[in-house]
């Protein structure tokens, strides 16, 4: 079983290397780029074989581990 | 007076942290990140500056579940001291022992140079040899030092006279231009700039050395 993690910086929290990566589009002519947010994505191939038990576990290791949620938001895919 | 110096892979600042705290008069003692354990009679610990393993997810956090830092946990639990340096104030932050998060610079750039920083409370043993208000020259070396921390956790450091340090001018985009903060019991002390590179005038400067000799005096006198 594969899961799918998103990483995000939460709401609120500023971006400085989304607003880098806004200015450079700019630059780049495209216009009309509101914002932009960077984040990251985590794959993960699991043993597990039941779908809400591997999601509680994900849901343990991004609290634990792979997200800080001081600042960061996450969101699990299971598939 | 027993220190602890903790290397991890890629700390790089550990050998100048340990020379920092021999010079002051403390008996020092260099633990590997897989130690489980500190050594017996450990006043303080240090984690030092670097590149802990890679800042691979994000800057400290595989170190902070490393195996000596659930000893440094508990060692702050009983507690005794831990000073977090640069990447090591990262660590702190990601064990949880110290409250917010630092992010990449405003700037995106690393900054490497000597900064001016305001002495914001004497209350600690690393700040009582010092006056509130006090301007020092202490270098920075970072590219993730921009501390934040949402209002109630600012205005709860505000309130209880936990920030150690400021930038006179904010080099990273730091909240409240915080350079350093204090746990609730004052103990530990996480700062980004580096006090070890500034302990004799052949460095350029001394400034750091005050921050050791009183953490030493304050601990002798306990």
């Amino acid at each position: 079983m594969k899961a799918r993690v998103h990483v995000m910086l939460k709401d609120g929290v500023l971006d400085p290397q989304g607003e880098a990566v806004k200015h450079a589009l700019g630059t780049l002519g495209f216009a009309g780029v509101e914002g932009v947010r960077q984040g990251k994505v985590i794959e993960l191939d699991l043993a597990a074989t039941d779908r809400a038990a591997a999601e509680a576990e994900v849901k343990a290791m991004c609290e634990k581990l792979l997200a800080n949620t001081v600042i960061e938001k996450y969101s699990v895919e299971i598939a | 007076m027993k220190a602890a110096v903790i290397t991890f892979p890629g700390s790089n600042c550990d050998r100048d942290l340990a020379v920092a705290f021999d010079k002051a008069g403390a008996t020092v003692t260099r633990v590997w990140h897989k130690d489980a354990g500190l050594p017996d009679g450990t006043d303080i610990v240090a984690i030092p500056g670097g590149f802990s393993f890679g800042d691979y997810l994000r800057c400290g956090a595989i170190a902070a579940q490393s195996p000596v830092a659930a000893a440094i946990k508990a060692h702050a639990d009983r507690g005794g001291y831990v000073l977090g340096i640069c990447n090591g104030f990262q660590v702190l932050t990601e064990t949880g022992l110290l409250p917010g998060a630092l992010m990449r610079n405003a700037g995106l750039k690393f900054v490497c140079k000597t900064v001016t920083l305001t002495v914001a409370t004497r209350d600690s043993a690393y700040t009582n040899g010092w006056a509130k208000g006090d301007r020092v020259r202490i270098p920075v070396a970072h590219h993730d030092g921009n501390y934040t921390i949402d209002a109630d956790g600012l205005a709860r450091l505000k309130d209880e006279d936990r920030i150690a340090f400021t930038y006179a001018e904010n080099p990273n985009g730091s909240t409240a231009d915080i350079a350093g903060v204090l746990s609730a019991n004052r103990r530990v002390l996480g700062m980004m700039p580096h006090p070890e590179r500034v302990i004799e005038d052949a460095q350029g400067g001394a400034d750091g050395s005050v921050l050791f000799r009183s953490l030493i005096s304050a601990m002798a006198a306990a």
